[in-house]
């Protein structure tokens, strides 16, 4: 290996790894806030990419017909858990948000020419799809259980990560897309180029995650959701309500999902099952920060993304297995080094 | 004898941990402005009547608070909304996080319904423990004993609660600090703020406290002005006396 294909190789180690990162910190957040190991999470590039790609084709992405649907089952469950609890004023509140809004959000795309808007406006309305499907999924699938042990949460994370790829499936069709570059052409670095997305890419991953930082940091939102993760009777005593945080953590999560898909798929092909393969690459991540520690999950990500890079160059058939090989050693470091606690709270 | 309006009712609660009743028809009320104390032997009960009140566990019974039945449904985090506030027995601080942020999320519900003065209530509740301000940027998980239940208790402030619901507040602490957490309780009912004081302390207790309840076994045993109930031959005998626990 020379020099220059050292270079080449770290720029697409760190550009994956960014990725990783991005969905390692989703993944530690959702798990803190509600205990649920999110299987999904990778879904969710692949929704947004996959959206965005729909989007500029001009098509009415498909993913809005889930959006209706399970905004409708929540409206559904939602009214009358109200009208059981003789609180009917707070009806009005339910159908807006579950299907008044994406009702709204149909005929908006219905109305414009998709094809024919600016990039930033595609992505605007891709995320406006593909982010209520965090929380609606959050509302139906994980809400009724959400005292459940983190085992069942987790084959419940499993259940729903098979019926997202069948849906793809149905949705996107086998055929994998690209969307255009935000800018096209390269940098040139003399001894490399540096492809102008590769820099969207770093840069929006670094906003992301300093916005994110700020958040949990400044926001009495953010600070409410670290305090469910630490301590959930208190917050509930507080008036943090457990549902709440549930749907902002997956609100997030999609989001970050839905986001790193965007900013991938110009760069590589994605196709309706990608995203799993790239959720579990965050998800090691993620362990090596315990699935409690966000610098280090963010470290392990980057990690991950450079021997995966690397790998691919000395044993591109192992690059996989090597990535994932890294899991027992970091297993085996973390049992011996931490003090082991029973699950839950 | 007393008019002064029922905050918080009772009828006839009973609270069961699978087969086992823990609390039997308990009845009690709570007047505004009123410092009402439950006192007993442990595990007669008293943390899971806080529970049950709070909407922690389910009960069977009334519950009526300012005349509106709540019923199991109504949940913890609207019970909060209502103006009802509880500072478990454990305390529940969010330990990795500072003093100042522990207060400011006992402003959450509030800040949740636009009402966004939390800053003037974190300066109230710095008048009245002056300790949480030295510590302000402090972890909480770091705190001594004696401040970290004033933390409790002023994040439960900060939630301008009508009804103050306080468990064991004085449990492993030194005599001193007990002395300033009872001076502080009733210096709440001056603020507007009632009181449902749960202790095992009866002494102390009784000091501060209106009317009081004995509660044994999970039952009401005994009821009354606290200065009566002070003066009772049965209470000294099991909670004043020398020979007592207290």
């Amino acid at each position: 290996m020379d020099f220059q294909i050292a270079l080449l190789l770290g720029q697409d180690g760190l550009t994956n790894g960014a990725i990783y990162a991005l969905l390692a910190l989703a993944l530690v957040l959702v798990f803190a806030v509600t205990r649920v190991i999110f299987i999904p999470q990778g879904e969710f590039v692949a929704y947004g990419a996959l959206t965005l790609a729909m989007l500029q084709a001009g098509k009415l992405p498909a993913t809005l017909w889930l959006v209706l649907a399970l905004g409708a089952a929540a409206a559904v469950l939602d009214s009358a858990q109200a009208l059981r609890h003789g609180a009917s004023r707070r009806l009005p509140r339910i159908l807006a948000v579950n299907l008044a809004a994406p009702l709204l959000l149909w005929l908006l795309l219905a109305s414009v020419d998709l094809a024919g808007l600016p990039l930033l406006a595609q992505i605007v309305l891709t995320l406006a799809i593909v982010v209520p499907l965090g929380p609606l999924i959050y509302r139906l699938a994980y809400q009724p259980i959400a005292e459940a042990s983190v085992l069942m949460l987790l084959i419940v994370s499993v259940a729903v990560h098979v019926v997202l790829i069948g849906l793809g499936l149905l949705f996107f069709g086998a055929e994998g897309t690209r969307t255009p570059a935000f800018t096209d052409g390269a940098l040139d670095l003399g001894s490399t180029t540096l492809q102008y997305q590769t820099l969207w890419i770093l840069a929006s991953s670094a906003l992301l995650i300093v916005a994110l930082y700020a958040f949990f940091g400044r926001t009495i939102y953010g600070k409410a959701l670290r305090a469910t993760a630490l301590n959930r009777t208190g917050a509930r005593l507080m008036g943090i309500s457990t549902t709440m945080a549930g749907k902002l953590s997956f609100t997030l999560a999609a989001l970050i999902g839905a986001f790193s898909g965007i900013l991938i798929s110009p760069i590589t092909t994605l196709y309706y099952d990608s995203g799993f393969l790239i959720g579990l690459k965050g998800f090691v991540g993620a362990i090596i920060g315990g699935l409690a520690s966000y610098p280090v999950a963010a470290a392990g990500a980057l990690l991950v993304g450079f021997l995966e890079s690397y790998s691919s160059f000395y044993a591109s058939a192992y690059k996989e297995v090597i990535v994932f090989t890294l899991i027992i050693p970091v297993l085996l470091w973390r049992s011996l080094t931490s003090h082991h606690s029973e699950e839950d709270e | 004898m007393n008019s002064k309006p029922i905050l918080l009712e009772a009828r006839d609660l009973s609270v069961s941990y699978g087969k086992v009743e823990a609390l039997h028809k308990v009845s009690l009320r709570i007047r505004e402005g009123e410092i009402v104390t439950v006192i007993g032997p442990n595990g007669a009960g008293k943390t899971t009547l806080l529970s049950c009140l709070m909407g922690l566990l389910p009960g069977r019974g009334e519950v009526s608070y300012v005349g509106r039945p709540l019923g199991n449904d109504f949940e913890v985090e609207e019970r909060v909304g209502l103006g009802l506030t509880l500072v478990p027995e454990k305390r529940e601080l969010f330990a990795d996080m500072s003093v100042e942020d522990n207060l400011l999320l006992g402003a959450f519900d509030r800040y949740r319904r636009g009402q966004r003065d939390y800053g003037e209530t974190m300066q109230e509740v710095y008048g009245i423990f002056p300790r949480l301000k030295e510590r302000a940027g402090q972890m909480a998980g770091t705190l001594s004993g004696g401040e970290r239940q004033m933390l409790a208790m002023g994040r439960a402030l900060m939630a301008k609660p009508r009804l103050l619901m306080l468990d064991e507040p004085s449990l492993g602490l030194a005599p001193l600090i007990i002395r300033e957490i009872f001076r502080t309780v009733s210096r709440l009912r001056e603020m507007g703020v009632s009181v449902l004081l749960v202790e095992q302390n009866a002494r102390a207790a009784l000091q501060v406290a209106d009317f009081g309840y004995v509660l044994e076994t999970g039952e009401v045993s005994l009821e009354g002005p606290s200065a009566e109930l002070a003066s009772d031959p049965r209470v000294i005998e099991a909670y004043l006396g020398l020979g007592g626990k207290h």
